[in-house]
């Protein structure tokens, strides 16, 4: 079964915080990051949430399978921008520096490198912060996390379902593909594409089948209880905003004003160091 | 659907349920992919039929939210970070490609030859917008990102996508419509 990554309570002061602040301090971080390319801010975001990171206690080793799958598909994508768009670098800086000529029309340039470096730096910035939010925030947390936040409890109570039943149907998945391959049902490389997908269905059937049964089971008891029938709920797992919450929420906000003013007082979202 | 809507305001409870679970089928089955041979970094995932077999069952809402919710989660547990741009998509897709859902009966048992046209001729709609308009226009604004590169990779997800939902999502929708009794066998006399 693929590996993922799983919440436990590491006693930091991170894991106290309350997970409204959390949820609040992922969504603002991933947005200043996703809005700004200077890089002074990016280096800035990125040393930030490295120390973050050192703070709430996490073994590096709970991470590391997904640091190397990410890395890969930075690799990928950063290797695809270029062989799409060697020039882009030069559209954005409005200048070119070449470094060396390596075939037909491609060029390796000091600005492309430089804005390779800031789609890397903007990977970087984003990625401890996202798995430290997975890694610290108990899931029962997470549904009245986001109902605190303005979102419908009914939908967050729906988020709630999915975090619960994951583990489910990942061990269904498992044993209706075993199942199904002692058949003889074959998904590996030796059979044909068209066949491996048709096969893929024969496993995703049954699945499909049992979480529709699942539905209406969860609808049923849901509707038995009264599910809905007031406009708020309160949550078992709510923890209670404290001071710091409360700190670290300001400078948040903070944050992203200075991250906003920064990155549009100079007419562009770019850095730019060759001007 | 019977108690699709309950007269209740807000989300009747099943398309809540629908959107939990459905979601939950997305992120467990999100790292199930065929790598295609000769494309390379082109894996083949089931995420997009099984989020058009929601929507197709259980309506718009229920297929925006699904695909919203799976996206995100599966990008954070996998990956440990979410790429908004495709999470957004994912969101559009699930939306449009339950805007069918009263023409389908799936869950009335009626999901016949003509109901599959529908099904697929309004998925490959929904993963034009979602792919080659949505996801690549999202990712030059958000990402800045060059536009060839987005938009090659949005073709290349459209096809695969669309090509999966189509074998994938047209299995599903026959088999289960297969089990269900039909609302049309018993007639109501005057």
């Amino acid at each position: 079964m693929a590996r993922m990554l799983s919440y436990s309570d590491k006693g930091s002061v991170i894991h106290s915080l309350s997970g409204t602040t959390k949820l609040l301090y992922f969504l603002i971080w991933s947005l200043a990051s996703m809005i700004t390319y200077d890089t002074r801010l990016l280096l800035f975001m990125f040393v930030v949430s490295l120390v973050i990171f050192r703070v709430s206690k996490v073994d590096f080793e709970d991470i590391a399978f997904v640091l190397k799958l990410i890395l890969v598909f930075l690799c990928i994508n950063l290797i695809a921008i270029f062989i799409f768009s060697p020039e882009e670098g030069v559209k954005i800086y409005q200048s070119r520096t070449l470094i060396v000529h390596l075939f037909g029309n491609y060029n390796l340039t000091v600005q492309q490198l430089f804005y390779e470096m800031n789609v890397a730096l903007k990977y970087f910035t984003i990625i401890p912060i996202a798995l430290l939010f997975i890694l610290t925030t108990n899931p029962s947390e997470f549904a009245s996390a986001l109902n605190k936040i303005g979102i419908s409890y009914k939908i967050s109570y729906a988020v709630a379902i999915t975090l619960r039943y994951i583990p489910d149907m990942q061990r269904d998945y498992v044993t209706v593909s075993q199942a199904q391959q002692a058949r003889g049902i074959d998904m590996s490389r030796k059979v044909s594409l068209l066949k491996r997908i048709k096969n893929v269905a024969a496993v995703l059937i049954p699945l499909f089948f049992s979480s529709m049964d699942r539905i209406e089971t969860i609808s049923n008891a849901m509707e038995l209880r009264g599910f809905g029938k007031k406009n708020k709920r309160t949550w078992y797992a709510a923890r209670k905003m404290k001071r710091l919450d409360f700190a670290v929420i300001s400078a948040l906000v903070i944050l992203a004003v200075i991250a906003v003013i920064i990155t549009f007082a100079g007419g562009s979202r770019f850095y730019n160091p060759f001007a | 659907m019977s108690n699709l809507n309950t007269g209740r305001r807000g989300l009747a409870i099943k398309t809540i349920v629908a959107i939990g679970i459905g979601a939950a089928l997305v992120v467990a089955i999100y790292q199930v992919s065929i790598p295609v041979g000769f494309i390379p970094n082109t894996r083949l995932q089931f995420n997009a039929a099984v989020i058009a077999i929601i929507g197709a069952i259980f309506g718009p809402v229920a297929g925006l939210f699904t695909g919203l919710i799976s996206h995100t989660l599966g990008d954070a547990l996998f990956y440990g970070g979410v790429w908004w741009s495709w999470v957004i998509a994912d969101a559009v897709y699930g939306l449009l490609v339950g805007l069918t859902f009263k023409k389908l009966k799936i869950y009335e048992g009626g999901f016949g030859s003509k109901q599959a046209l529908i099904f697929n001729i309004n998925q490959f709609l929904a993963n034009a917008v979602a792919w080659i308009l949505v996801a690549p226009v999202l990712d030059i604004l958000i990402y800045a990102e060059p536009s060839d590169k987005v938009f090659a990779q949005g073709v290349t997800a459209f096809a695969v996508n669309g090509a999966v939902t189509l074998i994938v999502g047209t299995i599903l929708a026959f088999a289960y419509s297969k089990i269900r009794v039909k609302n049309s066998s018993l007639e109501k006399e005057a």
